[in-house]
């Protein structure tokens, strides 16, 4: 188990190194100016070039940037916007608004998502299951930002029960309207996997066993049954972390939530490169590291999986 | 599903057989009467008795004949503006209203398909293409090959796809930049292709790994079969199937994505009319004018709505375990 682990990780660094350099090359080293538009209606003075461009090495080739960028990130420094505000307090005060939100939206989407999948996949070909097979296809085919505007314009400005954007820092209660609003499509995907994982898995041989040697029927569902099924599902979820984060863009900007999707976009459209590598490095480390955790979640849930 | 034979063995109703010849027209029911059906041949015999099949298929259809030919639909042009009717509401003149430019919202939601359908299609033949490749490559060669495209896929599908969208649009198609519109929709269509092919080619190397070494493809070694053919002839038919599915589907998702990064600004950009612009100029207006957001919205989810259904629908004919 622990030289698993040990290889998993020894295996994130070069995906590590290579998405991040990514986006460090598409951030930094575009053609153009990196000084067009800081300095109002008129050229930077050359002092202030001068300055910026020993700040953030900026003649330095690509690479020298950036392994500079990613020692002083290592060992905790995050850098400075153009303006001179410490990174690190940005993503401070954004960073627990979004992991506030996608808690919520994962929990909704996990809660309902599982509910309607093991309700369906139980009893197939109901009236419930026709319902749910359909408005899973409706969420899926509704873009994120169709649903938040619809739900916005209903929920929030016609009918008046949740206001229509949230303050900051949001409470809980608040998050529940944009947690659904991203976790949506999700959810159907968890109400489809399960569903379809619930009614292979009830006909198989453990599950008879189970029921043949008279265990009542919710420890045969609860215990032995959803054990197994719960795989896909926890997948799915973990994969789903990343992709949360990253669709928080744009229900962050819908609602009106201060975190770090609505940041990293204001960071993208005013150029400020340093916020958006930090930014986007964090996503991809809690992205692998998700990966990781469900991948030795495996052999908590199937003791048949072993990692030597 | 990597050999055909089986499944259609299987699953083929010799009883109605002659029925449904008859309904494919005259002369081909005859032929097949015989021979053992393949699995394409069988996944259509099952397609066309499903409701889901027509419904998605009527739709698609339609909006394919909109994207070609939207002057079958509206006399109106799409960009006039008069701004005497600025936001004036739906009514019989006018069946969608006007929007805030005083432009014909029923003429705009119809040639807005056009940009949708280009780019959506364009990314789904590319990302296919490009997974394919990759996936056969990976799968058939193997040794430091396979751990080399493995590792670039993870690479690129480690970045949260519309962040990664976001950077790479605002930097090739940022505001200052003044492209014209085929431009900018290959610069959108590209930036989803590099950011979804690597699953694609997942899916397709774990059925080339599976079918590697089937025995039809000994077989075809033994007899002295290149690489090229054997890839060509034999693996690609073979382990497609997952592939077309999810290609599908993924013609669905990418009218959301085209949208959705429209109505961010970064992809689509006026005069170019595409539903995810209509939006992201309606959103201003939305309290006032809500009728502006629902017209492209709907079209825009019964787009996307269309090539889910099918996908579904296609997934379950080729899949022979949920038969």
């Amino acid at each position: 188990m622990g030289r698993y682990v040990l290889r998993r990780l020894l295996q994130l660094i070069p995906v590590f190194f290579g998405t991040t350099f990514l986006i460090y090359y598409l951030v930094w080293a575009v053609p153009g100016d990196p000084f067009a538009g800081k300095c109002g209606e008129r050229p930077c003075p050359q002092s202030y070039v001068d300055f910026m461009t020993e700040k953030f090495n900026l003649d330095q080739p690509i690479i020298v940037q950036y392994f500079t960028y990613m020692k002083n990130l290592l060992s905790g420094d995050f850098g400075q916007t153009f303006g001179g505000r410490e990174i690190a307090d940005l993503i401070a005060a954004a960073y627990p608004n979004t992991i506030k939100l996608a808690l919520v939206a994962i929990t909704i989407e996990g809660v309902i998502g599982l509910v309607a999948g093991v309700l369906t996949g139980l009893n197939r070909n109901g009236f419930f299951d026709n319902l749910v097979l359909v408005s899973t296809l409706f969420l899926i085919a509704l873009p994120t930002f169709v649903l938040g505007f619809l739900l916005q314009k209903w929920l929030g400005v016609d009918l008046g029960i949740v206001k229509p954007t949230v303050s900051n820092p949001p409470s809980f209660s608040e998050l529940i309207l944009p947690g659904f609003v991203l976790g949506s499509a999700s959810m159907a995907y968890i109400a489809r996997l399960a569903r379809t994982s619930i009614a292979e898995n009830s006909k198989s041989d453990y599950v008879r066993t189970a029921t043949a040697k008279g265990l009542p029927r919710k420890r045969v569902v609860g215990v032995h049954l959803l054990r197994n099924s719960l795989i896909p599902v926890i997948t799915y979820i973990g994969v789903d972390l990343g992709a949360l984060m990253g669709g928080a863009i744009v229900t962050e900007g819908i609602f009106n939530i201060n975190g770090i999707g609505r940041e990293v976009y204001r960071a993208i459209v005013t150029k400020e490169g340093a916020t958006v590598v930090s930014i986007v490095v964090i996503l991809v480390l809690i992205y692998l590291l998700a990966n990781l955790v469900v991948d030795l979640l495996y052999a908590a849930l199937d003791p048949r999986i072993r990692y030597e | 599903m990597n050999d055909p034979l089986p499944t259609s063995l299987v699953t083929t109703p010799s009883a109605e057989e002659p029925v449904l010849g008859t309904t494919a027209g005259p002369g081909t029911g005859a032929e097949k009467k015989d021979k053992p059906r393949g699995l394409l041949d069988d996944a259509w015999q099952d397609l066309r008795r499903k409701p889901l099949f027509w419904i998605s298929a009527v739709l698609i259809v339609f909006f394919l004949v909109m994207a070609a030919m939207p002057w079958l639909f509206t006399s109106a042009s799409p960009t006039e503006g008069v701004l005497s009717r600025s936001r004036v509401p739906p009514s019989a003149d006018a069946w969608f209203g006007y929007d805030v430019q005083g432009r014909d919202v029923y003429a705009r939601v119809i040639y807005g398909a056009r940009a949708s359908i280009v780019v959506a299609v364009g990314a789904t033949v590319g990302t296919v293409l490009l997974g394919t490749l990759m996936g056969v490559l990976a799968g058939f060669r193997g040794g430091w090959l396979d751990g080399l495209v493995s590792r670039l896929g993870e690479v690129f599908s480690g970045i949260p796809f519309v962040l990664g969208a976001i950077v790479i649009l605002f930097t090739f198609n940022g505001p200052g930049s003044n492209r014209g519109a085929w431009s900018i929709m290959g610069i959108v269509i590209l930036s989803l292709i590099v950011l979804t092919w690597p699953l694609s080619m997942r899916i397709m190397r774990s059925s080339v790994l599976a079918a590697r070494e089937a025995d039809y493809i000994v077989a075809a070694r033994a007899m002295g079969a290149g690489p090229g053919r054997i890839i060509f002839k034999h693996l690609i038919p073979n382990c497609l199937a997952p592939v077309l599915v999810y290609a599908t589907i993924l013609v669905g998702t990418f009218v959301g994505a085209e949208a959705t990064l429209s109505f961010l600004g970064v992809g689509l950009r006026s005069p170019v009319v595409s539903w995810g612009i209509m939006i992201n100029e309606a959103q201003n207006y939305l309290r006032v004018s809500p009728y502006l957001l629902f017209f492209p919205a709907a079209f825009l989810v019964a787009a996307v709505l269309a090539f889910v259904m099918l996908g579904e629908a296609v997934r379950e004919a080729l899949d022979p375990k949920l038969r």
